[in-house]
């Protein structure tokens, strides 16, 4: 399956792939409007990490044998058996954050908007390629299939 | 504390409706410019501090950002300028050499922009370069005085034995920056980009990358006055060797990297330990005259078993053309003139802005001299310092030269601003610095096609630019002064620069 892989060698903290996640996840998905209408505003499913010069943008791996999906005790995480792709259903998330504690990566997060439930990476499905690969300034940030 | 009275150059407008407190601009500015308040949730800048490298205006999601002359203003003085009274009150605050990089941004006459080509019409075809073959390729070396063929068998055979030459597809090479003036990200991508179009990078005074050996068939090697991580391993790892003299931006003038540069790799390259400053002497202390430098020239040569070009390069200055004449017949291969606007990563301003000539008369003058004394063949002439575009290329063929070398416009294709603040290390486009968290601003995957689209595009131009004379090989403009006419030039700068003013016909 494609996924997102980071390049921390070329990746330069500008942290605009956290930016590009909050719009994209965003309800009106304009940047001005949710950063400054959207209260709560959503939380950036991706995280760059920094520690000296070295940085890099984390984001749900989607795992062949994701830890995630077994700590889910509402049956909210599954894989998609198209994509691979590790799916999050709101709806019967309950939001006791297992998989927050269980993630090996620390790339899900709670969610600040609406219910207290998870927040994860879903690959923008809506996109050709996700919002924070688009918008990586420096092409840190590849989608592909290895 | 005493307040500064250089009051800031530029000043930073926020459009507060735009901005979304992401703080990339904060994360972004090497010179601290931006910085966020969290009680206020704003994000503040300190005009003062900023060098109008742009680097926050392009990377701001909401371009919520400009930067701008700052207003503020002296009363207007046409003697008494803003930039003399703040470069007084800079040097009456901390008493020093002022420094300055990059090329002379002073209003000196551009003589190309006061030159214009020729086009063909009707009594002479023009070509069209998309529908016929166009010759771009070129060689830098010395060229025998006649050729020799032998005929067997109806088989014709050269047997001049030719010198060895440089074989360039497009008449531009990359100037000589050394790794410690740019990155490491820098010097790959220009030899990466230089290998994809087949041409040339030059590794300034920094030595050789133990990395980049494997791109040696398009280096060439810069021995100069510090001899740094100079080596036979370095001599014969490229393909031509080029002693350098003197540099456009600093004619006379030495070179110093601090210390605080010279990381582990640096030192390494350079071959000097770490952080000690790399003082590169204003003479080469073993060349005070033609006679010596010829011995350095044949030095090279031996070292390299006479398989490659040896160069020099000089900085234009008012006797170029008698020293260019000796720099030939002390043997050297090709002769490279950088003229009064050649860049730097450091320079005292006083030096960068006032010495030297402007490359086009250089260029004029000593393709003139070794033409009259019939030694022009025996060596190629580069030129460099401020060629901005084709047009200028085609311009300073006509004018003499054999190709031209790019630093800044190459430098420019990568991402830079001209901000003017390479000797600071602190760039924020990844250039000019050492620091390793702003050199991996640099994606040498972006910077190499960046740089490898700017060659081909000019390759595109050029072939158009022939093609309107009716010229389908560079080489049949060479030193074809006839294709070019002046304007709004002196008859003393028209008889310098050896053309016709425009209007007067062959």
């Amino acid at each position: 399956m494609k996924k997102i892989y980071v390049k921390e060698e070329v990746c330069i903290g500008c942290r605009l792939c956290e930016i590009n996640c909050i719009v994209e996840h965003s309800k009106s998905k304009d940047i001005i409007k949710a950063f400054k209408k959207e209260i709560p505003r959503p939380v950036a499913r991706v995280v760059v990490e920094e520690e000296g010069p070295l940085s890099f943008a984390v984001q749900c791996r989607h795992c062949d044998e994701p830890p995630c999906l077994e700590a889910c005790m509402g049956g909210a995480l599954s894989k998609d058996p198209r994509t691979g792709a590790v799916v999050h259903d709101k709806d019967k998330c309950v939001g006791c954050w297992m998989c927050i504690m269980v993630c090996p990566y620390g790339a899900i997060m709670r969610a600040k908007d609406g219910k207290k439930i998870a927040s994860k990476c879903d690959l923008c499905p809506d996109r050709e390629k996700p919002a924070c690969v688009d918008g990586c300034p420096n092409e840190a940030l590849v989608f592909e299939e290895r | 504390m005493r307040p500064s009275l250089a009051t800031p150059e530029f000043t930073i407008e926020r459009d507060e409706d735009k901005c979304i407190q992401c703080q990339v601009c904060v994360r972004q500015c090497a010179f601290d410019v931006h910085t966020y308040d969290e009680e206020e949730d704003k994000v503040c800048s300190d005009d003062a501090k900023c060098n109008a490298c742009q680097r926050c205006v392009v990377l701001c999601p909401t371009d919520a950002l400009s930067v701008k002359m700052n207003p503020v203003t002296f009363r207007p003085n046409a003697n008494w300028t803003p930039e003399v009274i703040k470069n007084i009150y800079k040097q009456a605050e901390a008493s020093g050499v002022l420094l300055a990089s990059m090329g002379n941004p002073k209003d000196y006459p551009i003589f190309w922009d006061h030159m214009l080509l020729d086009a063909c019409q009707v009594t002479n075809p023009s070509i069209d370069p998309l529908r016929e073959p166009m010759e771009l390729r070129t060689f830098v070396g010395r060229k025998p005085d006649s050729l020799e063929v032998s005929k067997k068998n109806g088989n014709v055979k050269l047997e001049t034995k030719i010198a060895p030459q440089l074989t360039l597809e497009i008449p531009v090479l990359f100037s000589a920056m050394s790794y410690g003036a740019i990155s490491y990200n820098t010097c790959l991508s220009l030899a990466r980009a230089s290998k994809q179009s087949g041409t040339f990078y030059n590794t300034g005074e920094g030595g050789l990358h133990k990395d980049l050996h494997k791109y040696g068939a398009n280096t060439i090697v810069q021995v100069a006055s510090g001899r740094f991580g100079v080596d036979n391993k370095y001599l014969n790892a490229a393909a031509a060797v080029e002693i350098k003299i003197g540099q456009g931006a600093k004619p006379g003038i030495g070179g110093h990297l601090p210390g605080e540069k010279v990381s582990g790799e640096i030192s390494e390259t350079r071959m000097i330990p770490i952080g000690t400053d790399a003082l590169s002497p204003a003479p080469h202390h073993d060349i005070y005259s033609i006679e010596d430098l010829r011995q350095l020239i044949y030095a090279l040569k031996e070292a390299t078993r006479y398989e490659k070009p040896v160069g020099v390069k000089i900085a234009a200055v008012h006797n170029a053309a008698a020293i260019a004449s000796g720099i030939v017949r002390a043997g050297a291969d090709f002769v490279v003139l950088d003229g009064l606007r050649g860049g730097t990563g450091a320079a005292p301003t006083v030096i960068r802005d006032n010495v030297g000539i402007p490359i086009e008369l250089a260029l004029a003058v000593v393709d003139q001299r070794l033409r009259e004394e019939g030694i022009r063949n025996q060596a190629s002439v580069l030129v460099a310092g401020g060629i901005r575009n084709s047009a200028d290329i085609i311009k300073a063929i006509a004018l003499g030269a054999d190709a031209v070398y790019i630093g800044t416009a190459a430098l420019v294709a990568m991402g830079c601003h001209v901000c003017q603040k390479c000797y600071t290390g602190k760039c924020n486009w990844g250039i000019a610095t050492q620091d390793p968290k702003l050199s991996k601003r640099l994606n040498p995957d972006i910077a190499t096609d960046r740089l490898t689209n700017l060659l081909k595009a000019w390759g595109l131009e050029m072939k158009e630019m022939l093609g309107a004379m009716g010229i389908n090989a560079i080489e049949s403009l060479r030193g074809n002064r006839l294709r070019l006419r002046g304007i709004g030039l002196s008859d003393t700068d028209l008889r310098i620069l050896g053309i016709k003013p425009a209007g007067e016909g062959m």
